[in-house]
C-alpha cells in the first residue's frame, strides 16, 4: 500500500476546509462521535448544514477567526492508498505554510472560486507548485452551485487558468481542471449530478489513479550517513554499519561505492534492515550498510555509486529561496545551512533576483528578501555540499537556512 | 463488512522508514534524549522503531516512565517486561511524589484524575536528567491540536508549545537546534493512524499489555460509557460495579481511560473493531472531553 501526499492550497474563504471536510466524509473516514460533534457545532452557528470545514479548523485563534493558521494534517485511506493532506492557509501572509506543506506533496490541490477565477493567489500557488516541482496539480474550480453549474463559467475559467499554466508547468508536470461544489458535494467521490456536461473524473479518482512511478528509484543513487551504528558487543566487536534513509535511486549488495567529500571508495558488503539482509534498497528505505573494508566516515557523508563520473559538489552556488522569517536575508550575513542532515556554514554573498510569483516577473538589484518572499541567491558553504540541482535530483537539491542565533529555520533553498 | 474488510490494507512500510529515519536524527542530534513511555500501544510501537533504528547496537537512550500510580497494573508489569527484553534503561518518576513535595495538587469530584498533574513530573524529570529530547507517541489523527504538531515540536523552558512560534518543517530536514534551557519534543510516529499502528503490531507479531484484548472487568457505566472500577476511582452512591466483558481500545490511567464492550481476543477482530467502530479513539478518552480545546491548552501548559 502507497502514500499518496497531497497539498491544499487556496485563498480565504475558497471553501479548502470544506473541501476535505467532504473527502473525509464521503470516504467514511469520519467516525459517528465526531460528526454528532459537528452537528451540534453547525447549530450552535445557525447553520442548517453540517459544516465540514469545522472538521479542520482545529485551533482557538482559528475557530475564533474561522481561518486557518498553520499547516495541519489529515489523513484518511481508500482501499487502493494512504493519503496524507497537508492544509496550508492561502493568505499572503501564511505563504511560508504553503511552502512547508507542498515540501513533501506529490500532487497540488488547488482551489477556484467559480464565482471569482483566477486570483493573485492562484497564480502564487502554481508557481510554488511549479518551484517546488510537483508532479502533478489539481486544479478544482469550486462553488460550481453559485454559478448555477453552468458550463460557459467552468471553460472561461479553464482558458485563462491554461494561459497562466503555460507559463508556469514544467515538462514532466499534468495539469488537470475539475468543477467541483465542495458544500453540495458535487463531483468529489461522485459523479456530478448537477453538471452532466463533464465528462472528467472526480477528485477521488483523479487521486485514486494518479500514478507517481517510481522515478526516484532511477535517480542517482544518493545515500547520506546518518549514524555509525558500533554495538562494541562480543558478538559484534568489530561491526560498523552506517544507518541512513537512501534519498534517491538504489543500491545493491556488490555496488562499489565512493564516499562523498573524501573520495575513498569501497563496495557494499550487506545491506540490512533490522534482522533482515537485503539483497537491494530503494529511494525512501531506512537501512544500514556495511562496506567490505574499513574506512572512515562520519555523519554527514555521502554514499554514492563509484561509477558515477561527475559527482555532486558545491560550495560556491546559486539557489532559489523561499523566505521564512520576519528578519530579512541580507547579503554578506551568515547562516547554517542544512542539506538533509549534513550542517555547514554558508555566506549569502549576493541576493541577484526576486521573484513576482503572482505576476511571473523578477526584479534584481534587490537588497533584501522578506518574508514569504521568493529570490535567486548566490552563497558559498564552508564545508563542499554533495547536492544535486533541484530540478534534476529534487530530493538531493534542497537545504534549509538556519538562523545562529535564534535557531529558527529561516529559509529554504532549491540548488540552480 | 465486505466495505470494511477492503479498508484494512496493509502497513504501508514507508512509515516505518520515516519513523526510524526520525529516532536516528534524534539519536544523532540530541545529547540526553529520552522517550517517553506510557505502556500504550503508541509508545510500544514507539520502543520497537528504536530497537529497529540502532540495530545491532542497543537503543541509545532511556525510557522514561511518569507514574501516575493510577496505571493498570497489566501496564506497569508490561514496562517492566519490555524494558528487560529490550536491554533498555527504563527510569521511573512518580505522580505522587510530586505531590508529597507540594508541586502538584490532587484533584477533587468524581471526574478526579492525574492526568494533567503528570505535567509537573514530567517537567521535573527532564530538569533532573537534562533531556534535551523527549520521544513521544503522538499521532496527528488523534486529534485537532495534534494535527498541527510538529516532528520536532520546540518547548520552552516551562515546556510551552506555541502554535504561532512553530518552525517550518520542509522536506525530510529536521532542526533540532535548541538555547540552554530549550527541550524539544519529537513524534516519530506523527503520520500514523490508529489503523496503521493496529496493522504494524499485527505484522510485527508485537507483544502489547493483556487489556487491550477483551477480559472480564469490573465497571460501571457513567456518561454513556464504561469505566473500570478501581481504588482511585471517586464513584457516586448509584454507580454500582458490575462485571463484563471489555476492552481498552486506548491505555491511559484508569480515572481517564474508558473501556469498549468487546468480545475481541485477537488482533484481527480488534482491526474490524476499530473499522466499523462509531466512536473515535480519543472519544474514549475522557480527558479530551472537559472541552474542545482541552487539548491544546494542556498542550500550552507543557503536555506532550
Amino acid at each position: 500500500m502507497d502514500i499518496l501526499r497531497i497539498a491544499t492550497a487556496g485563498s480565504v474563504d475558497d471553501g479548502k476546509s470544506t473541501l476535505i471536510g467532504r473527502l473525509l466524509y464521503e470516504t467514511n473516514s469520519i467516525t459517528k462521535d465526531k460528526i454528532e460533534a459537528l452537528e451540534s457545532a453547525s447549530k450552535r452557528k445557525g447553520l442548517n448544514f453540517l459544516d465540514l470545514s469545522l472538521l479542520t479548523d482545529g485551533l482557538i485563534a482559528e475557530r475564533e477567526q474561522g481561518i486557518t493558521i498553520d499547516v495541519a494534517h489529515i489523513y484518511f485511506s481508500t482501499p487502493t492508498r494512504k493519503y496524507i493532506i497537508a492544509d496550508t492557509p492561502g493568505h499572503i501572509e501564511y505563504t511560508r505554510n504553503m511552502v512547508t506543506g507542498a515540501s513533501n506533496a506529490k500532487v497540488s490541490l488547488i482551489l477556484v472560486d467559480a464565482r471569482q477565477g483566477i486570483v493573485e493567489q492562484t497564480a502564487r500557488h502554481l508557481s510554488i507548485a511549479s518551484l517546488l516541482r510537483i508532479p502533478k496539480v489539481i486544479i478544482c474550480v469550486n462553488k460550481m452551485d453559485l454559478v448555477q453549474y453552468q458550463e460557459s463559467k467552468f471553460n472561461e475559467i479553464q482558458h485563462k487558468l491554461s494561459e497562466l499554466v503555460s507559463k508556469t508547468t514544467f515538462q514532466g508536470q499534468t495539469v488537470s481542471y475539475l468543477p467541483i461544489s465542495s458544500l453540495f458535494g458535487q463531483n468529489i467521490t461522485k459523479k456530478a449530478v448537477e453538471m452532466p456536461w463533464f465528462t472528467g473524473n472526480t477528485l477521488l479518482q483523479e487521486l485514486e489513479t494518479f500514478e507517481f512511478a517510481e522515478t526516484l528509484a532511477h535517480a542517482p543513487a544518493r545515500f547520506p550517513v546518518q549514524f555509525v551504528v558500533r554495538p562494541m558487543t562480543e558478538a559484534y566487536h568489530d561491526y560498523r554499519g552506517y544507518a541512513g534513509k537512501i534519498s534517491s535511486g538504489t543500491f545493491k549488495v556488490g555496488d562499489e561505492i565512493r564516499v562523498l567529500p573524501t573520495g575513498q571508495t569501497s563496495t557494499i558488503a550487506t545491506i540490512e534492515k533490522f534482522e533482515n539482509s537485503l539483497y537491494q534498497a530503494i529511494a525512501g528505505e531506512s537501512i544500514v550498510m556495511t562496506l567490505s573494508n574499513d574506512i572512515d566516515i562520519s555523519r554527514g557523508n555521502s554514499i554514492v555509486l563509484a561509477s558515477e563520473t561527475e559527482v555532486p559538489s558545491l560550495k560556491d552556488f546559486s539557489a532559489h529561496v523561499c523566505w521564512l522569517d520576519h528578519q530579512a536575508l541580507s547579503p554578506g550575513k551568515t547562516y547554517l545551512l542544512q542539506h538533509g542532515i549534513h550542517v555547514t556554514k554558508a555566506k549569502i554573498t549576493q541576493i541577484t533576483e526576486r521573484l513576482d510569483v503572482s505576476k511571473q516577473t523578477s526584479e534584481t538589484e534587490v537588497g533584501q528578501l522578506n518574508l514569504n518572499e521568493i529570490g535567486k541567491i548566490s552563497l558559498r558553504t564552508a564545508q563542499v555540499i554533495s547536492a544535486d540541482k533541484y530540478a534534476e535530483n529534487p530530493s538531493n537539491g534542497s537545504f534549509i537556512l538556519i538562523d545562529e542565533f535564534s535557531n529558527s529555520t529561516v529559509g529554504v533553498g532549491f540548488v540552480d | 463488512m465486505s466495505a470494511i474488510h477492503d479498508k484494512i490494507g496493509q502497513f504501508p512500510r514507508e512509515l516505518e522508514d520515516e519513523s526510524i529515519y526520525i529516532m536516528r536524527e534524534v539519536a544523532a542530534q540530541f545529547d540526553r534524549p529520552a522517550l517517553l513511555f506510557s505502556g500504550g500501544k503508541d509508545s510500544i510501537t514507539l520502543v520497537r522503531l528504536a530497537q529497529k533504528a540502532f540495530f545491532p547496537g542497543k537503543i541509545p537512550f532511556p525510557l522514561v516512565h511518569i507514574d501516575t500510580g493510577h496505571n493498570f497494573p497489566e501496564t506497569i508489569e508490561f514496562r517492566d517486561w519490555l524494558a528487560k527484553e529490550t536491554g533498555a534503561e527504563l527510569i521511573v518518576r512518580y505522580v505522587q511524589d510530586s505531590i508529597d513535595q507540594g508541586k502538584a495538587k490532587e484533584e477533587s469530584g468524581k471526574y478526579a484524575s492525574r492526568n494533567v498533574l503528570q505535567t509537573v513530573t514530567l517537567l521535573d524529570a527532564i530538569e533532573e536528567f537534562k533531556f534535551d529530547a523527549c520521544i513521544g507517541g503522538a499521532r496527528r489523527d488523534e486529534e485537532k491540536a495534534r494535527a498541527k504538531e510538529r516532528i520536532f515540536s520546540v518547548r520552552d523552558d516551562f515546556g510551552q508549545w506555541d502554535a504561532k512560534r512553530q518552525r517550518p518543517e520542509l522536506f525530510d530536514m529536521l532542526n533540532g537546534r535548541i538555547s540552554v534551557g530549550e527541550n524539544v519534543r519529537v513524534f516519530p510516529i506523527s503520520n500514523w493512524t490508529e489503523l496503521d499502528v493496529w496493522n504494524y503490531i499485527k505484522e510485527e507479531k508485537m507483544e502489547i499489555p493483556s487489556i487491550y484484548f477483551a477480559h472480564q472487568r469490573q465497571v460501571i457505566q457513567r456518561d454513556g460509557m464504561l469505566w473500570a472500577d478501581s481504588e482511585h476511582l471517586n464513584k457516586e452512591v448509584d454507580e454500582i460495579p458490575f462485571e463484563t466483558t471489555v476492552r481498552f481500545r486506548t491505555v491511559g490511567d484508569m480515572t481517564c481511560t474508558a473501556a469498549v464492550s468487546s468480545t475481541a481476543v485477537d488482533i484481527d477482530v480488534i482491526i474490524e473493531e476499530i473499522l466499523s467502530a462509531e466512536i473515535s479513539e480519543r472519544g474514549a478518552r475522557i480527558d479530551d472531553k472537559r472541552s474542545e480545546a482541552a487539548m491544546e491548552k494542556r498542550k500550552q501548559q507543557g503536555y506532550f
